[in-house]
């Protein structure tokens, strides 16, 4: 069961391993990642927002409906949390 | 877990320690904006003293001090401070969650202004919510 | 060897990922799965962050140098780590409760009904 087990991890990370061979190299700045909307946000973030930390900039103002949602999923997991270990009073 | 821990060496360093943690969360969510950090990071730091103050004093003592009602009013309050803000934009005339139309200030400075009131709210979320999730974990029986 | 050389955190990325893959599917203790998700996890949090660095770049944090690293998937992550944690939470609990309920929480002593 455990051979088994071993056997597809080992086989799964060698067809993921064969996938990352066309993928850009480590550290290129001619990469797809930072060509689209990278230098949008980094050149027109300090005019627009005042804030010089680019991260927490998107994240509140370019990005902020995700930060609404994720916001809810925290407060949603403390809720079920809470509602899963309650003791019934006799 | 139900008198704490039974070293007197713990019970005084978490003593004085604990008021210098929060102040520091509090620094790290206010300075978010000059400095890596924001919300979450400072709201996590927060629910980190309120958890190092149950493992050291009791689980009932820290219960008399945070009280658990308070803690899920203050999940509550946190998602209402940001939904809130969108809100209030929508009021004055933009779309939803558009700071540039908030009225209190003119274009860049009420963007930041905004974004502080954002990460103060996620901030109390999430120190409730760890607090909360620890509290309901560690119940004895 | 060019080749192999360049592209190292991709393969460190896949290995942790294998890892956590072995333990969520090879061990019987349903702690152990757990653990192995987080790690499982963790991989992928290596991974995508790993994409967004530059050669020569900086913090992104607006102040002297040039050039600045991609600051998109910090962004991204950070969402993502707090979803991390909210299904770990909740995946604790639901464990509390099946030990309430059976006594035991290894995988083949639970009975399937």
């Amino acid at each position: 069961m455990k051979l088994l087990a071993a056997l597809s991890a080992f086989l799964t990370g060698a067809i993921l391993i064969y996938g990352t061979l066309f993928m850009p190299p480590f550290g290129d700045p001619k990469a797809p990642a930072h060509t689209h909307v990278a230098p949008r946000y980094i050149a027109r973030a300090l005019e627009e927002t005042e804030v010089p930390n680019i991260v927490t900039a998107i994240l509140a103002d370019y990005r902020g409906y995700d930060t609404l949602g994720e916001t809810t999923v925290i407060f949603t997991a403390g809720v079920s949390v809470i509602l899963l270990l309650r003791r019934n009073k006799k | 877990m139900d008198k704490g821990y039974d070293d007197i060496i713990v019970k005084t360093i978490s003593r004085l320690m604990i008021p210098f943690i929060q102040l520091y969360a509090l620094y790290v969510i206010l300075h978010g904006h000059y400095s890596p950090g924001g919300g979450f990071q400072g709201g996590v730091i927060l629910g980190a003293s309120i958890i190092l103050f149950a493992l050291a004093f009791g689980r009932e003592t820290a219960l008399e001090v945070f009280k658990e009602k308070v803690l899920l009013v203050l999940c509550g309050i946190g998602v209402i401070i940001y939904a809130g803000a969108g809100y209030l934009c929508l009021l004055s005339g933009g779309n939803y969650l558009d700071y540039g139309k908030a009225p209190f200030f003119h274009p860049p400075y009420i963007r930041s202004f905004m974004i502080m009131v954002v990460e103060i709210g996620v901030g109390i979320t999430v120190m409730a919510v760890m607090a909360s999730i620890f509290f309901a974990l560690s119940r004895r029986e | 060897m060019e080749l192999l050389i360049a592209k190292y955190n991709y393969w460190i990325s896949v290995a942790i990922m294998m890892i956590g893959f072995y333990a969520m599917i090879g061990k019987r203790n349903l702690i152990k799965k757990l653990i192995g998700m987080n790690i499982f996890q963790t991989s992928i949090f290596l991974f995508y962050i790993s994409i967004g660095a530059r050669k020569g770049g900086s913090v992104p944090i607006l102040g002297a140098p040039s050039t600045y690293i991609n600051p998109l998937p910090h962004v991204l992550i950070l969402t993502a780590i707090v979803v991390s944690v909210s299904t770990t939470a909740v995946a604790l609990s639901i464990l509390i409760k099946i030990h309430r309920t059976h006594g035991t929480i290894e995988e083949d002593e639970i009975p399937r009904d």
